[in-house]
């Protein structure tokens, strides 16, 4: 290290790295450590946006745009909304584990897990083809490629994936509908009651 | 000049294991989904930086698609939560155990 | 005509057949009508065979008649067909007669019995199978038959199957006579390597590349089959408890055929006695020691049929005699007499039985010669035949079998001289305690209707089986070569292996004398004792009563311990062992499941922790096996 990198690195590349990793790795850990989850949500905000610069960084415009707007702007609201909705805001109970030692063997595994990638990560073991799909550095713009690419070689996952979207869209009307009439009393059992008096699934007029 | 691949690599990997274990730590329902996302973010960082490394716009074709499907996902698995926690106040992830053998 | 032999066996299966699909609707009596008329159509088919041969000369009197292949396989071949030759006609013939008056007699015996047309269906299976028996041209076609005819004795006896004592009799027979079958069955087998086929002509043809241990072997295997099926020792006891049987079985399968099945085989195989004399003595000394006991248990019997089964235990020891001696003519001689006297006083047996409603005691009977004079009759006649009275056709035939005995050994005659004295004298008991004396019955029937003879449909096989006890005379006679009927007509079959022994005319009268002399003198003693008293504990020893003892002994030594054996192998082997290793595999699953069933814990943590160190594992294994 020291000055043989900086011979190599240019010092704006190094301090956007550096910066981003720094946000990356404190917003995930504030993920993990935030005991309210309104403050878990906030710190995977921050984590998002560091990724998003290291995308930049790493001429990965387009997704760097998409994960600001779709990722950070939609996913992290929709946590927030049902944070709200669901009133989890308060502390955490401090149960036991189920299994006892599980944090442990979790932290015993997480370590393992760190340890392999890097193993892997930092060995010179890629060995996939080159340019098969096509080369990132033709002078044309990023979107314009990744368009290219999407709809030409990955146009059927494309088209799946938009199917995809219908089904989850079906899927959480379905899920986040209530049966039978009237709101329920909060009576802490799970899954839904039978319809209630009037049966069926009537909409009830109010 | 270009930062080296593996370092880009070393981060993700330690995002992703830090996600791991929040998923395993932490019993707040919608805190392990936000660690989940946090693998599929570091996963989506290892994408990209083999399709620079590889000089190959599939790696980015990739990260596409997993943010869609995330998306989806997220979606879906939030409902599934407010479905079944809704009437919980303060449920966790331990609290519906009745698929148990 | 001779082609048309196929319908002698096929006839009485063709009533069996009938009688198995419509029997219970065809109902009482027709049913019975039906099975005496197809056996007795096969009787006048006999004839018509026999009167076929009588058309050729002496020595062309062998035909065989290929039905059907059977199976084939490797080398052997077995084709099921017919050989008619004189012995198998003769044995056709009589089979056919007897069973056809029995047949007819059983219309009346049976005709309040619920199961009727059950009876003649299985009647008219027993003289298929006999007759498959006597007429087949290949020694398993015979196996078939013989098989057969023990199944049909088997269901026969079990008749009424609801008493246990009937049910436990028909396993009994069926079990001794499985014996017997096993060494039937080796023989087989030994034939066939030694000759490559198992047909009559063949294997007589090449009898001669056996090596003489061998044929002694087989003649003894066979002989150990005779022994079960026709109940010599030491496989007697099924004959005396299968009398539980209806009365008209225990004649016509007990006495005149099944039985006899034992000395057809004998006298058919009798190139290969001839050809292994030592096994020709076993045969010969088992016979005439089995006549003897037979004879001596026969003199204590209180049962009616008992002491008639006994008595045909002892006359088939004789039959053995004469076919180990050589003497097969006097062997067909003595099994054709027999067959009608022992009939003759089976079904008499029977008439009584039918009369007393079912007493079968002798201490309880007497004095039924006033009430059932046919009856009485019919039994005399068979008394005097039985005891080789001249001029009825027992005397002829004992006659023969005790001449060639003495010339084999005279320790052969003398037992069998002794047996003769014996069987005069337990015949007449018999007969004095049923038809002299005081009427001990009557106390039992208070009803106070008198015994009565039966009616012409039980009535006429009497009358026929006596007249025919009559013509024995006819049949064989010793002193002219001209008068000797059967052994010319057996000549083609047994002449080769006949033993022929020149006694002077001297010799002759003398053997005739003596028999005489046998007869009367139990017939005498019977009278002395017999006449005037019902009871003599001295005479009648528990010892004989119990057969030597010789069923208890096989219950106590072989039953008891089999049983001993089954019932441990049950309860410990089975329970513990089998089942054990059974349920064990079962508890171990069910076991090994319920601590399986612990991983599904149902926390999601839990599987989440499992699949990342899943994912460890994997990624371990594959990082360590890549290498570098």
């Amino acid at each position: 290290m020291g000055a043989g990198i900086l011979a190599t690195v240019s010092l704006p590349d190094l301090a956007t790295f550096l910066v981003a990793g720094v946000i990356v790795v404190g917003g995930a850990l504030g993920v993990v450590l935030g005991r309210n989850p309104v403050h878990a949500a906030l710190s995977l905000v921050a984590t998002l946006l560091g990724v998003a610069v290291l995308f930049v960084e790493e001429d990965a415009q387009f997704l760097a745009a998409v994960q600001v707007i779709v990722y950070t702007g939609a996913i992290v609201v929709l946590f927030l909304f049902v944070i709200m909705l669901l009133g989890v805001d308060r502390q955490e109970r401090a149960l036991v584990d189920q299994f006892r030692g599980q944090r442990y063997v979790a932290f015993g595994l997480g370590a393992l897990v760190l340890a392999e990638v890097l193993l892997l990560g930092t060995g010179h073991w890629a060995t996939g083809a080159h340019a098969t799909t096509g080369a990132l550095d033709r002078p044309l713009p990023n979107v314009t490629e990744l368009g290219r690419a999407i709809f030409t070689t990955y146009l059927l996952p494309f088209e799946i994936t938009s199917a995809l979207l219908v089904v989850a869209v079906v899927a959480a009307v379905v899920l986040a509908r209530r049966f039978g009439t009237g709101p329920e009393p909060a009576t802490g059992e799970s899954g839904d009651p039978a319809p209630d008096a009037g049966g069926g699934t009537g909409v009830h007029d109010r | 000049m270009t930062i080296d691949a593996s370092w880009y690599l070393t981060l993700a990997a330690v995002l992703f294991t830090i996600g791991a274990v929040g998923v395993l730590v932490r019993r707040n329902v919608l805190v392990m989904f936000m660690c989940i996302e946090l693998m599929l973010n570091a996963a989506n960082l290892t994408f990209v930086t083999f399709s620079r490394e590889l000089n190959d716009i599939g790696g980015q074709v990739a990260v596409f698609f997993v943010l869609v499907v995330a998306a989806a996902e997220v979606v879906v698995g939030l409902g599934i939560i407010v479905a079944i926690y809704r009437r919980r106040v303060g449920a966790t992830a331990d609290d519906p155990h009745e698929l148990r053998g | 005509m001779l082609h048309l032999a196929y319908l002698i066996p096929l006839l009485p299966l063709g009533g069996f057949a009938l009688l198995a699909v419509a029997g219970k609707r065809i109902g009482n009596p027709v049913a019975g009508w039906i099975a005496t008329a197809a056996v007795a159509a096969a009787f006048a088919m006999s004839v018509i065979v026999l009167v076929s041969l009588f058309g050729h000369a002496p020595d062309a009197r062998l035909f065989t008649q290929r039905w059907f292949t059977w199976f084939r396989v490797d080398r052997l071949v077995v084709d099921v067909g017919l050989r008619i030759d004189p012995l198998s006609v003769t044995m056709a013939l009589f089979v056919t007669g007897v069973s056809a008056l029995i047949h007819l007699y059983s219309i009346g015996y049976m005709e309040h019995d619920e199961d009727y047309a059950k009876f003649f269906t299985y009647l008219n299976l027993f003289v298929f199978s006999m007759l498959m028996l006597v007429l087949s041209s290949n020694l398993l076609v015979t196996f078939f038959g013989w098989e057969g005819v023990g199944v049909c004795s088997y269901l026969l006896i079990s008749f009424w199957f609801r008493r246990p004592a009937a049910a436990s009799a028909g396993k009994k027979a069926m079990i001794y006579n499985r014996i017997g079958d096993g060494g039937f069955l080796v023989a087989l087998f030994l034939i066939f390597e030694r000759t490559g086929s198992l047909d009559y002509s063949t294997v007589f043809a090449r009898l001669g590349r056996v090596s003489t241990t061998d044929l002694v072997a087989i003649a003894l295997l066979l002989f150990l089959g005779a022994v079960g099926k026709s109940a010599q020792i030491p496989l007697f006891p099924w004959l005396a408890d299968a009398m539980e049987g209806p009365t008209p079985v225990s004649a016509l399968i007990h006495a005149a055929t099944m039985v006899t099945a034992g000395v057809y085989l004998m006298c058919r195989i009798n190139p290969i006695l001839h050809a292994a004399p030592d096994a020709a003595h076993v045969v010969a000394w088992v016979g005439v020691v089995t006549a003897a006991v037979a004879a001596t248990i026969g003199c204590a019997q209180t049962d009616i049929k008992k002491v008639l089964a006994y008595s045909t235990v002892s006359q088939l020891g004789y039959m053995f005699l004469a076919a180990g001696s050589g003497a097969y003519v006097a062997a067909i001689f003595l099994m054709l007499a027999h067959a009608f006297y022992k009939a003759l006083l089976f079904l008499s047996a029977g008439s009584v039985i039918h009369a007393l409603d079912g007493e079968q005691d002798l201490k309880r009977m007497g004095s039924l010669r006033a009430f059932m004079p046919l009856t009485a009759g019919a039994f005399f006649v068979g008394w005097l035949s039985i005891a080789g009275v001249p001029p009825f056709s027992g005397f002829w035939a004992k006659s023969d079998v005790l001449a060639n005995a003495w010339a084999v050994s005279p320790a052969l005659w003398a037992i069998g001289a002794a047996t003769a004295v014996l069987t005069a004298y337990y015949m007449g008991r018999e007969f004095f305690l049923v038809f002299m004396g005081d009427p001990r019955w009557q106390g039992a029937r208070p009803g106070g209707e008198a015994p009565r003879d039966p009616g012409w449909v039980m009535g006429v096989p009497l009358v026929a089986l006596a007249a025919c006890s009559f013509l024995g005379l006819f049949i064989d006679l010793p002193f002219h070569p001209t008068w000797a009927f059967l052994e010319r007509w057996l000549q083609p079959v047994v002449g080769a292996s006949l033993a022929v022994h020149h006694f002077g005319v001297a010799e002759l009268w003398g053997f005739a004398l003596a028999d005489v002399a046998f007869a009367l003198l139990g017939i005498a003693v019977a009278t002395a004792v017999w006449r005037v008293a019902a009871n003599r504990p001295r005479l009648e020893p528990r010892f004989l009563l119990m057969a030597w003892f010789v069923d208890w002994s096989y219950d106590r030594f072989v039953a008891r311990p089999g049983a001993l054996v089954a019932s441990f192998t049950a309860s410990v082997v089975e329970a513990r062992f089998i089942d054990g290793a059974v349920e064990g595999v079962a508890r171990l699953v069910r076991g090994g499941a319920e601590r399986l069933r612990r991983l599904q814990s149902g926390y999601v943590r839990t599987y989440a922790l499992a699949i990342l160190g899943g994912i460890v594992i994997v990624v371990t294994y594959l990082v360590t096996r890549a290498g570098s």
